[in-house]
């Protein structure tokens, strides 16, 4: 496998420009030709701390992380050496290349900065290295970014390094660096970076070992985007000119993106004082005719709860994404978990119901983004589009031609003021603007400032004209409306022929996930498959009105199936079990919540577990629960 | 052409225009200052020729958030608390509109605290009024946060030991550019006062008293009250932060020791709105944002266009 993959592992401390140099170099593999992935993970700290981000790349598609690495570039926590906080940081600096070996596959290269790190810190090294066969190059990158430029440029120094110990042509990340900086500074990064190339290739053996960087092409120009670049383009793309919000790990990212183009697009950004006003601000900005959404992540979500129920209750359009964390309460800010969901589906009190989206990749991430407006606007409804850390902050390369779409800045079932002239008025004259009889629940709606539109909003019970009421007749008409359009978006949704159902046909074993599992859990049936076993899986990407006619035909079609989610309680099989009423005896549950997201090849073991009936426990930090007929 | 045809019109209006046809006749109780709001702001809207249509009324929840069952306009009665934000995007939104806001004291001093100090503090170009009974009415009779120390209720039954919120010199130091008190029992002022704020560019507050006969029967009907710009005894400049904080402060105390002062606080004149700040910074467009997605013609930017960031 070695040959056919890079799995190339920056590890440092936050602050010695992990995040760009790793961007940067994943570009650079892409316009190399290369399907490339991303994942990042990193501590909920201000500064210091361990932090490293991978990039997968290989010349056919890349879905996951894969499982292990088999680079390493450790530069060492360049943060951790302020004596005075000895105490605490005194064994951090060493940890960007002492904790990452458990997961550094057999004949993997080691690049550390030697410079920064002494590997006798580390007990047990040299025996490790030589019983996993790695290959190890300890180059003073320190050294060589003082001797060009300014010491923060050991980044490039590895970079360069790499380069060399891979057969990577320079001029690929050359050109990027050209794009990013100028001047001075490019000089310096450029030199730093043939220095560490050349001192490599002359002072190293480097074909000591079988890591090297693959080949490949691409049909067309791609893009590097993220989960979040797809929400906030879909959004964009769906005319959204407004947006409110309060910054929270992981949701930020979304919040950002869309707030530094609205000036451009003229559009509103408002940052404002808690996530009940920013989810009440994208409410009232709706209500005055503009495309607008909001979002949050678990805790700021909960804060949201009221506006969501108004915003349902008076039939006013409205979109949020929630990007999921690992919890209860502050849990951990910067993991990905999958636990968010029944908070999503459930809060607000009463009858409630929203419509609830749940992407996979960055592509669907821009799909449902725009179904999730167009949803909004045409059923006067709130969707959510949910997702997690892991989808928000990885990046893959997908085709630029992919972005060229005709935007939608349609209202909707929106009336202008000629069709509010021929629209039903009561006895005053007044608009009915919630009246009882629209067969799929859709009473077209008007904007303050129409003429003969107006029309009383209230989160009480209400008559056709908005008039408070507790009239019964008028109390069952109106909830009764309002649930038929659910039903009209799940038939709606169903024109759309997803294709949801991945592997052998055929199989009677199946897997079943949600949301940034997806790519996973494919990739794990690809080798269950290889491994001669017949496997299939099901991606479920709508969690409101639930496609319970699709789940049911897939599971009919397999005699037991696994389903996996990044949560300690099971919700998506929870919600699966509701939504279909049964299935208990053939669902076994495979979960992960130690704030990693799944790696193919622990699904790959639970799926055999389960399919040979096998009593043995996963060997990883996961949980592996029968179905109850097992 | 506008696609709101209800907006900026200058005509005649009556004030009896905004007097619903369905329920004309609103069911506070009898004596209730509720009435006298009602009517002040029907008044100052004909005044002002502001079109039913062009008005966007926004309540919170109690007695107050009533309002908009009795003043014919476009409405939206939010939830507890919450009317300013709903409020503000919607002026962000379409700043053509006339945008109000009303609640009651426990609504926009307890529940949505946060919000009308953010609000004042972002200075957005709206009215704020707040029905100050000093009283949760709607539920029963509760000590609220204007309640005096020492009053006694079901939910304070040894008597209320916080001390009130100071209204006005709250809505001073978070940042709102017009601040006056009014009463219900005082209709030709409330109408003149609710005249300036609607006009003022910027956030204008108006605590209004409306006294509660019904679970307030103590208090004071805020009678007699005293119109400190009409009053001999004061005498400062409303354009001085530092004299106006001076007179809140004294008006504050003055109302539990049973002299209702009323009047204009504070005026602050050529300090941007919100909405002119955040023009000036090129962070709002010029147009009324609402009325560009009614224009057929008009452009739209899309993902394509800041796609090559990313190759």
């Amino acid at each position: 496998m070695t040959n056919d993959e890079l799995i190339w592992r920056i590890a440092g401390g936050s602050g010695d420009g992990i995040d760009s140099t790793s961007q940067n170099f994943a570009k650079a593999l892409m316009r190399s030709g290369l399907n490339v992935f991303t994942h990042r993970h990193y501590p909920s700290r201000i500064r210091g701390g361990h932090t490293y981000v991978e990039i997968r790349a290989a010349e056919e598609n890349v879905r996951s992380r894969g499982d292990g690495y088999n680079f390493l570039l450790s530069l060492g926590d360049s943060f951790a050496r302020n004596p005075k906080e000895g105490a605490y940081y005194g064994e951090e600096e060493i940890k960007p290349l002492s904790e990452n070996l458990d997961e550094l596959r057999e004949g993997g290269v080691i690049v550390y900065d030697s410079g920064l790190l002494d590997t006798d810190d580390i007990e047990d090294f040299d025996e490790r290295v030589e019983e996993n066969n790695w290959h190890v190059y300890d180059l003073d990158l320190r050294a060589l970014a003082k001797e060009h430029g300014r010491e923060i440029m050991r980044n490039t120094a590895g970079v360069g390094a790499t380069a060399a110990i891979i057969g990577f042509d320079l001029d690929y990340i050359e050109e990027l660096m050209a794009d990013a900086m100028g001047g001075d500074i490019l000089d310096a990064n450029i030199e730093v970076l043939r220095d560490a190339y050349e001192t490599v290739q002359e002072e190293y053996d480097v074909d000591a070992h079988d890591v090297s960087v693959p080949q490949g092409e691409h049909e067309e120009e791609q893009v590097l985007v993220s989960g979040s670049h797809g929400i906030a383009y879909g959004a964009l793309d769906e005319g959204c000119r407004f947006i409110s919000g309060y910054p929270m790990t992981p949701w930020t990212d979304v919040f950002t993106i869309l707030t530094q183009l609205m000036p451009d697009v003229g559009g509103i950004s408002e940052q404002v004082e808690d996530e009940i006003a920013a989810a009440a601000l994208a409410v009232g900005a709706s209500h005055a005719g503009v495309k607008a959404m909001s979002g949050s992540s678990g805790g700021g979500f909960a804060l949201m709860s009221e506006p969501l129920g108004l915003a349902e209750m008076t039939e006013t359009p409205l979109v949020l994404v929630e990007s999921m964390r690992a919890g209860p309460s502050t849990g951990m800010p910067t993991k990905p978990e999958q636990a968010d969901l029944e908070h999503v589906l459930y809060t607000s009190q009463g009858d409630s119901h929203r419509v609830v989206f749940a992407p996979s990749d960055p592509i669907e991430c821009y799909e449902q983004t725009r179904k999730a407006f167009q949803v909004a606007w045409e059923y006067q409804i709130p969707v959510m589009v949910i997702y997690d850390q892991k989808l928000s902050g990885e990046y893959r390369n997908i085709p630029a031609s992919f972005f060229d779409q005709d935007p939608n800045p349609s209202l909707g079932s929106t009336l202008t003021e000629d069709e509010i002239a021929e629209a039903a008025h009561d006895e005053f004259g007044k608009f009915e603007r919630f009246r009882h009889d629209p067969e799929n629940g859709v009473s077209p709606r008007s904007v303050p400032g129409q003429k003969g539109g107006h029309f009383l909003a209230t989160g009480n019970e209400h008559t056709p004209e908005g008039h408070i009421s507790e009239d019964p007749d008028n109390r069952v008409n109106q909830m009764n409306r309002r649930l038929r359009k659910m039903r009209s978006i799940r038939a709606d949704l169903d024109e759309d022929e997803r294709q949801d159902v991945y592997g052998d046909e055929s199989a009677d074993f199946g897997l079943v996930s949600w949301g940034s599992q997806t790519g996973t859990v494919e990739e794990a049936v690809d080798r269950l498959n290889e491994n001669g076993y017949s496997v299939k899986a099901l991606s479920i990407s709508e969690m409101a009105p639930f496609p319970e006619r699709k789940v049911r035909d897939f599971l009919d079609s397999v005699d037991e199936a696994l389903v996996v989610e990044m949560s300690t309680t099971a919700q998506f099989l929870g919600h699966i079990q509701k939504e279909t009423g049964g299935y208990g005896e053939m669902l076994s549950s495979f979960l992960k919540y130690n704030g990693n997201p799944f790696e193919p090849g622990e699904i790959v073991e639970a799926a055999e577990i389960e399919i040979e009936d096998r009593l043995d426990e996963p060997s990883s930090q996961t949980r592996l629960e029968p179905a109850a007929g097992d | 052409m506008s696609a709101f045809s209800a907006i900026g019109n200058d005509r005649e209006v009556d004030q009896n225009e905004f007097t619903p046809g369905i329920e004309p006749q609103p069911t506070w109780c009898p004596g209730c200052g509720d009435f006298g709001v009602l009517k002040a702001l029907k008044g100052a809207m004909a005044e002002l020729g502001k079109d039913p249509e062009e008005v966007l009324l926004c309540t919170g929840i109690g007695c107050s958030g009533k309002l908009n069952s009795y003043f014919d306009s476009y409405g939206f009665h939010t939830i507890h608390g919450r009317s300013l934000p709903v409020a503000r995007a919607a002026k962000l939104a379409n700043s053509d509109l006339e945008v109000v806001a009303a609640g009651g004291d426990g609504d926009g001093y307890g529940i949505g605290g946060n919000h009308f100090m953010h609000t004042a503090r972002e200075n957005h170009d709206m009215t704020y009024i707040v029905f100050n009974n000093e009283v949760f009415g709607l539920t029963k009779g509760q000590t609220s946060p204007t309640s005096p120390q020492g009053h006694k209720s079901k939910t304070q039954p040894e008597g209320n030991a916080k001390a009130p919120i100071r209204p006005l010199s709250l809505g001073l130091t978070s940042g709102a550019s017009y601040v006056a008190r009014t009463a219900a029992v005082n209709p030709n002022q409330a109408k003149e006062i609710l005249v300036e704020a609607m006009q003022h560019d910027g956030f204008s507050h108006v605590d209004f008293l409306t006294q509660c006969p019904t679970w307030n029967k103590d208090a004071k009907q805020y009678v007699p009250y005293v119109d400190i710009q009409d009053s001999d005894d004061y005498d400062f400049d409303v354009s001085d932060r530092r004299e106006a904080q001076e007179m809140m402060h004294e008006t504050e105390d003055a109302l539990y020791e049973g002299t209702v002062l009323t009047g204009r606080y504070y005026v602050e004149e050529g300090r941007r709105s919100y909405q002119q700040e955040k023009r000036h910074r090129g962070s709002m467009p010029e147009q009324p944002l609402a009325e560009r997605y009614f224009d057929d013609d008009a452009e739209w930017e899309r993902s394509f266009d800041y796609i090559d960031r990313h190759k």
